[in-house]
């Protein structure tokens, strides 16, 4: 043998005996911290090129032109992808593992609808751009909003808001312009008190006094008291069916007869749409509005918060109503943009006007129809029966480790209620929620409904598989068990994320928004800091 | 179905453990009139990825690209260059498929970014602070009004001539709801922002004047001037940034003394998407913090003392607020922010200026090249990368012959200002590094023949 | 000086015409962390039931009604910079505002110390 392993590489497992030792970097292995962009760079470095430096330039600028360059840092393309695929990776997200926020709707995103609406027929087209350039565009608008026609049974729809609150006030609004045509002031929208706080926001928002539908023991709006307190000045009801206990509103369609019967309309919040698409039709049921979010039912990305979509469907008696710009498919098959410039050509000047620039969320519409188109009705109908299906399994595989207060009110629709019900003395929901963290899952959604103390809403969607249900039922009875055990441990929890439990108070009562800059290093004063002009 | 894990096995055994026998058995509280008998009317069956997208590329073929013609097109939406790295990244899934970050210990990625952003828009606005962004600049100048209201106590608002078209009319309608009282009108096609007009207005109701900064027709008002005014009055300035590119190359609006600055971010990182979605820009001073719409992320610390971020001070939102909340608005326009800010990095504050010099440089060109086009008078003396021209007839024909001859020429002001007769043959011209000289060229040749009457 | 307290927790001690108002110790330690205290203006003139102050914890904003009628004639203003007075100190130095009371007579509603303590007992 000549020099056996000359190189002298011997793998070795150690004896197992060594402690870890604090690290130097303050990185551990994968576990990586990023500074902040203000910490790794100047003002004067790019990471861009471009094709020629301006020599001078004869400014038509006035008195206007800037004294100093603004204080912002560049980075190199290479460090820049750098630091953000760093900080990603303290991101939890849907592509990781399961994420049941309950009326959330956390589901997988598909990458096709990616694709597409980066096409550059959709991505890079302006929307002043002359009509006959854009037809495209306007037959993708025109298209979504007949499916969404379809698939709540309504009359019209609205496409131009640009979230799920949006989605509500115009709603809302349209419901105030209807009645105030019929020369009907009317003060009061009736919520119920398991609602969603955007709903009397909402309301508040367009001028209207709030009040509060007292729920039935079950869980489900009480049509009696509801009958009774409706009169000739309530201007509506805002519903959520299915409602945030993730029940199915048995009485809907009563509901929408007796407020119709005393003159007012029916709000419904669609953010639970997803559990019946293409099984029940709202329109079939009596509504006069309802906001679909379509980064929630039809899938389109959440993006750690927005941006999101809510188109809103409309009835007959509040389609005249509805928000420009709109699209209108003529008889020869053609997709017109109705804005101010054709309002009268199109009939439409009731309108209660626009309630933002341009045409809406064409970037979500893209991929909503891509979303739609690739179900189908019968891939639609499988959505609402799997993530029931879910659901349910999650209902019944935890009511015997929490509380379900709503267990015995029949199967539940596309969520799964608990409480901390029966937890040990001073342990929470918060460390329940904690306590998954360190397990690996995205916590459920935590208290909320009001209407229930220290709730859990498990949302688990359609697009997880039997075997993550089953993971992340385990993990939900371990810690729930610990937490009913009186583990002290939990309250520390999380330990193996990136940051433990984060100081809200502070961060409250002392708001630091902006980086201040390192001490003694010279910043540009913003002008309040100068002091007023 | 591929978006669909569970397998008809699956279905079984999990029906078993519920207790049910059918999957009808879990819509039992859905009475049988409502339940849809068959499919949705006329919607075909589950769809190969391949046949949906060839169905969606068909239609996407149906629309104009800005890159496969010479474009000038602006009013409120810019085309610029965004780099292959900004979307490459805000594609990643721990980005893309994450939720508002509710839990900060597993959201600190989106968390920094937040606080990046808020960094680099309120340094770019010269604001003290800035919000998590909302869904866009119209959406976002009606909050600044209704923020104004609040602070001043007074409810009369007073928008300036040259503020967007669209931005007015999203605030009339809801100020049609809140009882707001807003002044407002049609610019006129002079090269004078008029502000002595706007500061005319101002009296002791005023919440708040509403100034874009470069306006519609691409000229720069006063701000400085217009605030003096406004503080004299106990009103606030809210300055309107369609164009962010523009501070690169001149004045902040907080340090000429705007109390709120609202804008459009689309023009970095986020591209034109025909509308949306786009990225509402918000600053102001802190002492407004507790009035400001939207999401915030502050700096805060972890149980072990390290630096970490949370969203905060969100007793002013909605969802907890409730009929008392600050603004009606929930969700931000976060994957947005993040491409705005990435874009962002990558320029620097370097980077802004040259992106920002080689706009205004070819918008110079630009102006001269169709001030020599025989019939076509440039309005502006001062703009950035957006001027108006005049024409010698209805610009909206121009602007369709123009794009008959493959070339996008601009916003015609009768598009924007359809009931305005005087403003009919103006047309809006923007022209940003996108455009190269001989685009400029080809459009400047192309609208000479289209006002010659000459044929295609 | 005789101290009076309601059933949404707050407490007020009358001095000749003036009241001392702020919220009982029971509510704040329901309310958690307070992070920041919406006071009236002085010269705001207040009805029984008006809601002119708002409390915030981190994850709660929860209105202050005003005990009785009257004018507000001074506002706590170390609750600007130091909202941690009132979970410290609630019923001494985290008062919210002082009012000159209008009509004495809503004073008679209101509880005592022994029967307030009885009715937080039994929520």
């Amino acid at each position: 043998m000549n020099a056996p392993n000359a190189s002298g590489w011997k793998p070795a497992m150690g004896d197992g005996s060594g402690e870890a030792a604090p690290t130097s970097s303050g990185d551990a292995a994968l576990m990586l911290e990023e500074k902040l962009i203000f910490e790794l760079a100047g003002c004067d470095t790019t990471g861009v090129d471009f094709d020629e430096q301006p020599g001078e330039i004869d400014p038509a600028l006035g008195r206007f032109a800037r004294k100093q360059r603004a204080q912002l840092p560049g980075l190199s393309e290479p460090e820049t992808v750098r630091h953000y695929t760093r900080l990603s990776r303290q991101n939890y997200a849907i592509d990781l593992g399961p994420f049941p926020l309950g009326s959330c709707t956390m589901k997988h995103n598909p990458r096709l609808n990616e694709k597409v609406a980066r096409m550059p027929g959709f991505a890079d087209v302006h929307p002043l751009q002359p009509v006959d350039t854009v037809r495209g565009a306007f037959e993708v608008m025109n298209e979504l909003a007949h499916w969404l026609i379809e698939l709540t049974g309504m009359h019209g729809v609205a496409m131009s808001p640009k979230a799920g609150a949006h989605g509500e006030l115009c709603g809302i609004l349209c419901i105030r312009a209807a009645l105030e045509a019929q020369g009907d002031a009317r003060e009061v929208i009736l919520v119920p008190e398991s609602a969603h706080g955007t709903n009397p926001a909402t309301a508040a928002f367009a001028g209207y006094k709030v009040e509060a539908i007292p729920a039935t023991k079950e869980g489900r709006v009480d049509l009696a008291k509801l009958k009774e307190r409706l009169g000739p000045d309530v201007a509506g009801v805002m519903i959520t069916n299915p409602n945030t206990c993730g029940l199915f509103e048995r009485d809907m369609k009563a509901i929408s007869d007796a407020v119709h019967a005393a003159g007012g309309y029916v709000y419904c919040d669609g953010a639970n749409f997803n559990a019946i698409v293409g099984k029940v039709r709202p329109g079939d049921l009596g509504v006069d509005a309802m906001h679909i979010n379509l980064h929630k039912t039809f899938s389109t990305p959440h993006g750690g918060g927005g941006p999101g979509s809510g188109p809103v469907v409309l009835s007959e008696a509040l389609s005249p109503y509805g928000p420009l710009p709109f699209t209108a498919r003529m008889e020869d098959g053609t997709v017109h943009l109705v804005e101010e410039e054709s309002l009268k050509e199109f009939d439409h000047a009731k309108s209660f006007g626009r309630m933002a620039a341009f045409h809406g969320q064409m970037g979500m519409f893209t991929r909503a129809l891509t979303y739609i188109l690739s179900h189908g009705a019968d891939g639609l109908r499988q959505v609402a029966e799997d993530c029931v299906l879910n659901a349910n399994y999650v209902l019944r595989r935890l009511e015997d480790t929490l509380d379900a207060p709503y267990g015995a009110s029949g199967p539940c629709m596309h969520e799964a209620l608990f409480s901390d019900d029966g937890l040990a003395e001073g342990f929470s929901t918060l460390d329940i929620a904690k306590g998954l963290i360190d397990e690996g899952f995205h916590p459920m959604t935590v208290y909320f409904p009001l209407v229930v103390h220290g709730a859990m809403l498990v949302e688990p969607t359609e697009t997880e598989s039997k075997d993550g249900l089953d993971r992340l039922i385990e993990s939900i009875r371990h810690v729930a068990q610990r937490a009913k055990d009186g583990d002290e441990a939990l309250h520390g929890a999380p330990y193996y994320a990136p940051r433990r439990r984060l100081d809200e108070t502070q961060a409250a009562r002392k708001p630091v928004l902006a980086w201040q800059g390192e001490p003694g290093v010279p910043r540009i004063p913003t002008p309040s800091e100068v002091g007023d002009r | 179905m591929r978006y669909l894990p569970l397998t008809d096995d699956n279905r079984r055994e999990m029906l078993e453990a519920i207790g049910a026998r059918e999957i009808d058995d879990l819509f039992v509280d859905v009475p049988a009139e409502a339940r849809l008998k068959g499919d949705i009317e006329g919607l075909p069956k589950q769809a190969s990825e391949m046949a949906v997208e060839k169905h969606m590329r068909r239609l996407s073929k149906k629309n104009l690209a800005a890159n496969d013609a010479p474009f000038f097109l602006g009013a409120g939406a810019y085309r610029h260059h965004v780099p292959a790295s900004v979307d490459h990244l805000i594609q990643r899934g721990e980005f893309l498929t994450a939720y508002t970050p509710y839990q900060p210990e597993i959201a600190q990625g989106t968390l920094q970014v937040l606080f990046e952003f808020q960094t680099q828009v309120a340094r770019m606005f010269g604001t003290d602070i800035a919000n998590a962004s909302l869904y866009d600049g119209s959406t976002a100048c009606w909050e600044a009004i209704v923020m104004a209201g609040r602070i001043t106590r007074k409810s009369r608002a007073v928008l300036a001539h040259g503020l967007h078209p669209h931005y007015v009319s999203t605030a009339q309608t809801m100020a049609k709801f809140t009882k707001d009282e807003l002044f407002s009108g049609a610019p006129d096609l002079d090269a004078d922002c008029d502000e002595d007009a706007i500061i005319a207005q101002i009296d002791d109701r005023t919440s708040c004047v509403v100034v874009q900064y470069p306006d519609i027709l691409g000229r720069i008002p006063d701000l400085a001037k217009i605030a003096d005014a406004a503080h004299d009055r106990g009103a606030l300035l809210v300055a309107v940034v369609t164009e962010p590119v523009a501070l690169g190359l001149i004045e902040a609006p907080g340090a000429l003394g705007a109390d709120i600055v609202v804008g459009e971010g689309q023009s970095l990182g986020v591209g034109l998407n025909f509308g949306g979605p786009y990225l509402g820009l918000f600053g102001c001073r802190e002492k407004f913090v507790r009035q400001m719409p939207g999401r915030l992320c502050g700096e805060t610390v972890d149980a072990d003392g390290k630096r970490g971020f949370v969203l905060t001070l969100s007793t002013r939102e909605q969802h907890i607020r409730r009929e008392k909340a600050t603004s009606n608005i929930c969700t931000n326009s976060g994957l947005c922010a993040l491409a705005f800010s990435i874009h962002m990095t990558l320029l620097g504050g370097a980077g802004l200026e040259t992106l920002a010099r080689i706009n205004h440089s070819r918008a110079r060109l630009a102006a001269q090249r169709l001030g020599d086009v025989k019939g076509v008078r440039v309005l502006n003396d001062v703009y950035f990368n957006e001027f108006t021209i005049v024409l010698p007839s209805d610009a909206r024909e121009v602007v369709r012959e123009l794009a008959e001859r493959g070339v996008l020429g601009g916003v015609s002001l009768g598009r924007l200002y359809p009931d305005e007769e005087a403003l009919a043959n103006g047309l809006v011209v923007a022209v940003t590094e996108t455009c190269t000289p001989e685009d400029i060229e080809t459009f400047a040749t192309t609208l000479s023949a289209v006002l010659e009457g000459e044929a295609a | 000086m005789p101290r009076y307290f309601t059933e949404d927790h707050e407490w007020i001690d009358v001095d000749g015409d003036v009241g001392t108002v702020g919220i009982t110790d029971y509510a704040q330690s329901q309310l958690g962390d307070i992070t920041f205290v919406e006071l009236p203006e002085k010269g705001d003139t207040l009805k029984k039931g008006d809601a002119p102050c708002v409390v915030d914890s981190v994850k709660a904003a929860s209105d202050v009604y005003a005990p009785v009628s009257g004018e507000v004639v001074e506002v706590n203003g170390d609750l600007d910079g130091e909202p941690e007075l009132v979970n410290n100190d609630a019923e001494g130095d985290g008062w919210f505002f002082k009012i000159r009371l209008s009509n004495a007579d809503e004073l008679s509603g209101l509880m005592d110390e022994d029967k307030y303590s009885s009715f937080v007992d039994n929520l």
